[in-house]
């Protein structure tokens, strides 16, 4: 029963679904077992490369749930994406111990070298792997019950949200940038070692984070499902489309988008603690408002408000991007900005519209 | 003062994880026993500098149908936005029931306690289907939680059946609403002011831009819903105001000009001067 809700009529889902299992099953097979001299064998940058994409999937995911569904065009959901991000570095941190290049037992090496006398409080617990991943949705969820409930009671929507989304990531980069905050400043966090006892360096350890990654992104995408065919959900696009209709038939919006809010900010801070054991490293520039708006554009390019086109997105436009930073470095920003221009003049629907027909007329 | 009212009011030290209590669905117990259900009394509201209502009052009763025409910028939208709680008045007071403020409380809370509205243009949930346009407008839980894990009853899918049939789109029930004609919309967003069993229906133009024949059936539908309901129509359409009112409040200017049955609304001097004039 609740399955046939879930994945009834959802065939780009399913197929979304069925790629990233066989994933699940191929790359490991493909990179562990596979010799290196084999035509399919996958190079371990290529693994961690694919994991990158997949907590990029992720944060997408994330933000077609608040924009495709509810109308909440977030412009700053970097900002929870590093907050995700910087939990796992502090853990990761931690964990390197006294093999730093100062060698102290307790301070990482940025606060020996800013003469730190002890660690700082809010980086207390941070060697425990559970209170870290507690952080990870804690302080995303958070920052999202705070800034979301403010700007909901006042009826802030719309373009002006998006406005100060923007001011908020912004604000945090600020912020992480300053070497005073005790998050590294600009370097950020980065040299690890181990995590949970394992070599983040090691090609196990990689293909390990990338099952996670993937298995993590079906499990977001099955509760996202559950969340936008419950009445929730039509409430949800009841809103998007009509607001005050629905506040006049009986529905506290301000709460709907408030939750949905917190829920998406939470995927986005675990898509942020998936991305940085694998990429190595945690910066500011995690915060810079461009990269929020590049998340967002991902969407628009898979196509919003269908879940699984933010997850064909996200690796269609990270997949080119990386081939095209490679091949043709001085042209990547072209070609970024002509992809943008045709998607929104050819395929307005993103690139799911190709294969979605319209629900049509009296065809229900 | 009044901002630490404002303080008081919004951050209420019982309600402060008020957003993680469930919201029962709260019929407010209005009190009707001197026959009125609507009380407007000296309600003044100002944008701007300009007087949209001048100490309007205004009293409907139980059952009633009653329309309320007048001139554009009468005042006639401002009055139902005060009623629903989207505008709040500068002064005066508005009662439901002889009890119930309406001025304390917010638009969910109007609504959920028994006062729908339909807006002037009709406002449906177009991606959605009418049979869903219905179920979310039923009276129910409305909490946030509650919504994410409900599964309809028997009873609850009946009683859409039931108002589907009543506004007369049992055939189109799995469409799209974005997919209906003009005036099925009018009538699915009756439909759902139905299913939120209101004591009092204040209807904005329901017959704006509908063809002669789904005006007559609108009129017969809006006369069926008296009696059960107090039925609250504003509208621009004198043929068919005259087809269905039996009493009828010109508004003018933000007040309220006369007040009677059609017959003695058009014979009165003054109405015929600012309004009626040319039309009759």
């Amino acid at each position: 029963m609740l399955t046939r809700r879930l994945f009834l009529s959802d065939w780009g889902g399913i197929t979304v679904l069925v790629l990233l299992l066989a994933m699940v099953v191929a790359v490991p097979y493909a990179n562990l077992v596979l010799p290196p001299e084999s035509p399919w064998h996958l190079s371990t940058y290529w693994v961690a490369l694919l994991g990158k994409f997949l907590a990029f999937a992720l944060l997408a995911l994330a933000i077609d749930l608040i924009w495709g569904y509810a109308g909440i065009l977030s412009l700053g959901h970097g900002a929870f994406f590093g907050l995700g991000g910087y939990a796992m570095g502090m853990y990761l941190t931690r964990q390197i111990g006294d093999r730093g290049v100062y060698g102290h037992p307790e301070l990482p090496d940025f606060m020996v070298f800013l003469s730190y006398e002890s660690l700082p409080w809010f980086w207390w617990g941070f060697d425990m792997f559970w209170f870290a991943m507690l952080m990870v949705v804690l302080v995303p969820g958070l920052l999202a019950l705070v800034f979301g409930w403010l700007a909901f009671r006042s009826r802030v929507t719309g373009v002006y949200f998006a406005i100060i989304t923007q001011a908020l990531v912004f604000a945090l980069m600020l912020a992480f940038f300053r070497n005073e905050m005790g998050f590294g400043g600009n370097n950020g966090l980065t040299d690890f070692k181990d995590i949970l006892g394992f070599s983040v360096q090691a090609r196990e350890t990689r293909v390990a984070l990338f099952v996670i990654s993937a298995l993590t992104l079906i499990a977001a995408y099955v509760a996202a499902r559950y969340i936008v065919t419950s009445r929730f959900g039509r409430v949800l696009i009841a809103v998007r489309d009509a607001e005050s209709r629905t506040r006049f038939a009986g529905y506290r919006v301000e709460h709907y988008k408030l939750w949905l809010f917190v829920f998406s900010a939470m995927l986005a801070g675990i898509a942020g603690a998936l991305y940085v054991p694998q990429v190595g490293i945690i910066n500011p520039g995690e915060f810079s408002p461009l990269r929020s708006i590049e998340a967002v554009l991902w969407v628009a390019v898979g196509g919003r408000g269908s879940l699984f086109g933010a997850i064909i997105g996200a690796f269609a436009v990270n997949g080119a991007k990386t081939w095209f930073t490679a091949a043709y470095p001085q042209v990547w920003l072209f070609f970024l900005g002509a992809l943008f221009v045709l998607v929104t003049v050819f395929l307005p629907r993103g690139l799911v519209g190709i294969f979605r027909r319209r629900r049509t007329e009296g065809g229900a | 003062m009044s901002a630490l009212r404002n303080i008081q009011t919004t951050m209420r030290r019982d309600r402060v994880f008020g957003f993680l209590q469930p919201e029962p669905d709260f019929a407010l117990p209005v009190d009707t026993s001197h026959g009125a259900i609507l009380y407007v009394e000296d309600v003044s509201v100002r944008f701007d500098g300009f007087l949209a209502l001048n100490r309007l009052n205004l009293s409907v009763n139980e059952g009633e149908l009653r329309c309320i025409i007048g001139p554009n910028g009468a005042g006639k939208t401002t009055m139902m936005d005060v009623v629903t709680g989207k505008t709040r008045p500068d002064t005066g007071r508005v009662y439901f029931g002889q009890n119930i403020d309406l001025l304390a409380l917010d638009e969910y809370q109007i609504a959920r306690g028994g006062i729908g509205r339909k807006f002037q243009k009709p406002t449906v949930f177009e991606a959605l289907t009418v049979f869903e346009n219905l179920e979310l407008s039923m009276a129910s839980d409305k909490g946030a939680w509650s919504t994410l894990f409900h599964r309809l009853t028997p009873e609850q899918r009946t009683r859409i059946d039931e108002v589907t049939e009543i506004i007369g789109l049992q055939e189109q029930q799995g469409w799209l609403a974005g997919s209906l004609s003009h005036g099925q919309k009018q009538w699915l967003e009756i439909g759902m002011l139905l299913m939120q069993n209101p004591r009092v229906l204040l209807v904005d133009e329901p017959v704006a831009g509908m063809t002669g024949d789904e005006t007559e059936r609108t009129g017969e539908l809006l006369t069926s819903l008296a009696g059960d309901h107090t039925v609250i129509v504003v509208e621009h359409d004198m043929a068919f105001v005259r087809s269905i009112a039996r009493r009828v409040t010109v508004l003018h200017q933000g007040s309220v000009l006369a007040e009677g049955s059609m017959n003695q609304i058009q014979s009165d001097p003054r109405v015929i001067e600012v309004y009626l004039g040319d039309e009759t």
